[in-house]
């Protein structure tokens, strides 16, 4: 076979069939290659796209990074449909089957206890918006003078600080009842809305691990809070496969310092999504 | 499938799932691994960063119709709209409140010394 070996994700044996229509990452229906108690799931990929040096000028392409990512995201959802899976970084990827199982083999004890941790888990996304204040149309009458400017320029801000700790507590107040309903809790940097195409001000961005047979409960709940408080929106996105809580820093390092660990990665891989979740707490 | 029909409808993804979502995790969340191509991950991190940094102009870049790409002056001029449009606002601020000390203190003066010197062309 030639090609490379693009992987997704890791899981354990499963017995429901994947969608037979699905498609990877360069048009490659995915397959299992199994090793030991574990299975990856590979597609083959061209070398004119995957070798590094393709690979490096794709990743700044947006449209191919879309492209790859969405199918990338779309085997990892058919597999949470069946599986508990552990998804893997966009573009792992291995010359041949057995670069994979040598991979597998040297991260089994891992994978395994992942897997543990894990099972039967899914993760729910969870934001808040600020949305537009409805008073912003004013904002386009023209000054009349330099003082006029500078007056609405202040009367503006002041309204935009009253409106953004509103939403500060009413974040810190959400998340702190989602996480107590949930295994797990992390936060993410607020979106970029000319990304997402999401109208308002990100102010949370969280991901909660959930068991599946309580994921119904964690809709509900999160659905009762749309609408509770106005000039702000919830979202939720998922089941995801529990993409934000493949680290477990527990697991990683002495159980001594588990706790500062965990508090150090929250803070580092996330700067401002901590601050609008903290701010309420 | 049976585990599946437990579940609560997907929210939010699908064909109409927000990029944003879906860059956020498959880029940077998910088990690291270092396969047998060397991506350079900071490629993968510095492209990250790029999508990070752009969350502090996302107004600006709303406003004036452009797509978050287009705010790397490596990659478009419309980066250096961007710039040129802040530095405008930087400076009409700066305008404002020069014109609000003028408005302050110096207009007496400066109406004297213009009727002064019209005072000493008339005669």
């Amino acid at each position: 076979m030639t090609g490379l070996r693009y992987v997704y994700a890791v899981c354990r044996p499963f017995g429901a069939p994947l969608q037979t229509a699905l498609k990877g990452v360069a048009g490659d229906p995915p397959r299992l290659l199994s090793h030991h108690g574990l299975i990856a799931v590979v597609s083959h990929v061209p070398e004119g796209d995957f070798a590094e040096a393709p690979l490096h000028r794709h990743l700044e392409d947006l449209d191919w990074l879309t492209e790859t990512a969405r199918a990338h995201q779309q085997v990892i959802d058919a597999l949470t449909a069946v599986t508990t899976p552990l998804p893997l970084r966009l573009a792992t990827v291995f010359r041949d089957d057995s670069g994979v199982r040598v991979m597998m083999e040297e991260r089994e004890a891992d994978f395994l206890r992942t897997l543990d941790r894990l099972e039967g888990r899914v993760e729910w996304g969870v934001k808040v918006y600020v949305e537009r204040e409805p008073d912003a149309p004013a904002e386009t009458a023209k000054p009349a003078s330099g003082r006029d400017y500078l007056r609405q320029r202040r009367l503006q801000s002041r309204a935009h600080e009253d409106s953004w700790q509103r939403a500060e507590r009413f974040a810190g107040r959400l998340h702190a009842s989602l996480s107590a309903h949930a295994d797990g809790a992390r936060l993410h940097a607020p979106q970029n809305s000319a990304l997402s195409k999401a109208p308002g001000q990100n102010v949370l961005n969280a991901a909660y691990l959930v068991p599946r047979a309580e994921s119904e409960e964690f809709v509900e709940l999160v659905d009762r809070t749309k609408g509770e408080e106005p000039g702000m929106r919830v979202e939720l996105t998922g089941p995801w496969a529990a993409y934000s809580f493949v680290d477990d820093p527990a697991e990683s390092s002495s159980a001594a310092s588990a706790a500062s660990a965990e508090e150090t990665r929250e803070s580092s891989s996330a700067p401002a999504g901590a601050d609008a979740g903290e701010g309420g707490s | 499938m049976s585990m599946s029909s437990r579940m609560p409808e997907p929210y939010g993804q699908g064909g109409g799932a927000n990029l944003a979502d879906i860059l956020e995790r498959v880029l940077d969340k998910g088990i690291v691994i270092a396969g047998d191509i060397r991506i350079n991950l900071l490629d993968i991190e510095l492209l990250t960063i790029k999508l990070r940094l752009i969350v502090a102009s996302v107004d600006k870049a709303k406003e004036m119709g452009i797509d978050w790409w287009e705010t790397d002056p490596a990659l478009s001029s419309g980066a250096r709209r961007d710039e040129l449009a802040r530095e405008n606002a930087e400076l009409r601020e700066r305008l404002a409140r020069l014109e609000e000390l003028e408005l302050g203190r110096a207009p007496e003066d400066v109406r004297e010394s213009k009727s002064r010197d019209v005072r000493k062309e008339s005669p």
